[in-house]
């Protein structure tokens, strides 16, 4: 037993302190929790895209979980090379904790967002209650299904989506558009914690009309309850919603991995990758890719926090501050 | 005296111990070994062969293998110390010991991880030391020692208590080293309870979810304990998978509950 304890503690301190300056390139790319098949499908193309280039090989470890508790995670010290984040608001905080410059939106092209996504519908099969735009989720006899906008960003999303909708409609008039939402929050039955549970909730409790989420969840979601014939609904205008990804410069050249991490992170850009990405239901930039996977991505207008809100300081301090307007209409219901 | 009053009354209770019984446990544990064989024993094997999988099931089994000797030792020598002696302090170390107990493990997590951290206590010392404690194996292995730290000791302490010192001072009498009293006289009365103590805190660190949680950082194939592991496949809506890897949990757990009752059988015979 005794050759064992030494031999395990040997071995833990070996493995955390022989982790800098391999011979090998390797990155931990600190990321959201429902990216795992992405970024596995993701990471193998470029491992051959880095050897091709490069002739060296390279290692990308994954760690997912919800982004504001990863980023909380890298400011006490998980060794995160790369971010690749679905809340711009977290890649700020590593900004403000001085782990990455505060420009990071510059360093990027589409203001480091290599694929975005928007809040749109799953509903039931043939779409019984005939489920179109924000403005059936406000009627009486539908039901809509998110998580608690209060702990999910996910949510967030969808209530922001959903006031930008009113605003456009009633020409900016935010009583009536806060009136809006609230008929909506109204007729949820279930505010879960977190996206996921909100699919279970729908999908295998079989609650409510409609699951709204990240457009680039419902096609996963439709494909892995397939029996179930969920059809995927886009609403005339949604919210853009940037995946941020940002090399932590910090960590990086601690690590000696900022020439990869970078050439990682551009390479989300390249068709390759974007075609994989459009692959998994993420809208894209690319326009050639784009346009091959048009069929899955309808129209629709986009858009973005800054136009309609003023940037998230605004949304922070008006929406979703204590006593702001996300908790009159949330909390009277 | 007045179970006769009603004969149907016993009866009634132990209707309602075993129903319950298996209602709240038989029932969601088969159900864990049905949902994971649900779809035949192939897809159940390249669940459980899944690399990240295997990693996440060796991880744990490595954390259990440093864990439990520490404490044995740990617990042997608290329990040494509070039973056979009298010295300044004892009580509070009695009641230190047992805080873990008392306290969710996510505290234990936070606390290591405000003490570890990057912009914890020590965190710079470390950060200059190239030395990784958080999100890295050590870090995993502190927190699971902490919340399992009372186990052995609880275990043993009772029964050194009971036993007194009266056989160790006698084997002082005829001569016997320290080594010779701990080996010939005090292990073999504790044994029983000792191994009883090394399978509950086995099971315990093996189990061990919450405090982990905060230190892990998730890593895939590096620093993902079984449990996290189980919580991440679910949440990646593959519930085979997850159904899979928590029957490996649930197994490692069933068996250190089997040898558990082996060994109170041989006590009690």
């Amino acid at each position: 037993m005794k050759t064992t304890l030494l031999h395990g503690v040997a071995l833990a301190f070996g493995l955390a302190a022989a982790s800098p300056a391999l011979a090998q390139d390797k990155i931990l790319n600190v990321s959201y929790d429902i990216a795992r098949e992405l970024f596995e499908a993701l990471n193998p193309v470029f491992a051959e895209h880095w050897q091709e280039t490069t002739g060296r090989t390279v290692t990308i470890d994954q760690s997912h979980g919800g982004s504001s508790r990863q980023a909380r995670a890298i400011l006490e010290g998980l060794p995160a090379d790369v971010v690749t984040f679905n809340q711009e608001t977290d890649v700020d905080v590593l900004a403000e904790g001085g782990l990455l410059p505060e420009d990071w939106r510059a360093k990027l092209p589409n203001g480091a967002s290599p694929y975005y996504s928007l809040p749109a519908f799953l509903v039931r099969k043939d779409n019984p209650k005939g489920i179109e735009d924000w403005d059936d989720l406000a009627r009486e006899d539908v039901a809509a299904v998110f998580p608690n906008p209060k702990t999910s960003g996910n949510a967030r999303y969808t209530y922001l989506a959903a006031y930008a909708y009113a605003l456009d409609q009633n020409g900016g008039n935010e009583e009536e558009a806060q009136a809006f939402v609230k008929a909506i929050f109204d007729n949820v039955p279930v505010f879960d914690t977190g996206g996921r549970a909100a699919t279970q909730t729908f999908a295998e409790r079989g609650i409510g009309d409609v699951l709204v989420t990240f457009e680039a969840e419902t096609g996963g979601i439709a494909q892995a309850y397939a029996d179930q014939g969920f059809v995927r609904v886009t609403p005339s205008l949604s919210l853009f919603a940037a995946f941020p990804a940002a090399v932590v410069t910090e960590v990086a050249e601690k690590n000696g991995s900022t020439e990869v991490a970078t050439a990682y992170l551009e390479w989300l850009y390249s068709p390759e990758a974007q075609e994989i990405l459009a692959q998994n239901f993420n809208r894209v930039h690319d326009a050639e890719v784009a346009a091959r996977h048009a069929a899955d991505f309808p129209e629709v207008r986009l858009v973005t926090v800054d136009e309609v809100f003023g940037g998230w300081d605004a949304v922070r301090e008006e929406h979703l501050a204590d006593g702001g307007i996300l908790d009159q209409v949330f909390v009277n219901r | 005296m007045t179970h006769s009053r009603n004969p149907l009354l016993p009866r009634l209770l132990i209707a309602l111990a075993v129903g319950l019984t298996l209602i709240l446990v038989v029932a969601p544990l088969a159900y864990i070994f049905a949902r994971a064989l649900q779809e035949g024993w192939r897809v159940y094997a390249q669940n459980i062969l899944d690399p990240a999988t295997l990693h996440a099931i060796w991880l744990t089994t490595l954390v259990a293998l440093i864990v439990v000797p520490v404490n044995l030792v740990f617990g042997i020598a608290a329990a040494w110390a509070i039973a056979k002696h009298r010295f300044p302090g004892r009580g509070v170390l009695m009641t230190v010991i047992e805080i873990p107990f008392s306290i969710s493990p996510i505290i234990a997590g936070i606390c290591y991880l405000l003490l570890y951290g990057r912009q914890g206590l020590l965190g710079p010392w470390l950060a200059e030391h190239d030395l990784q404690v958080m999100f890295a194996l050590p870090g995993i292995v502190l927190v699971t020692l902490f919340v399992t730290a009372p186990f052995v000791a609880r275990e043993v302490l009772p029964l050194m208590q009971a036993q007194g010192s009266e056989q160790e001072q006698a084997a002082v009498t005829l001569g016997a080293s320290g080594w010779q009293i701990f080996r010939r006289v005090t292990l073999p009365n504790i044994r029983w309870a000792l191994l009883y103590g090394v399978v509950l805190c086995t099971a315990r660190a093996v189990g061990e979810f919450g405090g982990v949680s905060v230190v892990s950082g998730n890593i895939r194939g590096q620093t993902n304990t079984l449990p996290l592991h189980i919580e991440l496949l679910f949440n990646d809506l593959n519930t085979s998978g997850a159904f899979a890897a928590a029957s490996t949990l649930t197994l490692l757990a069933l068996v250190a509950l089997v040898l558990k009752a082996l060994l109170e059988g041989r006590k009690e015979g």
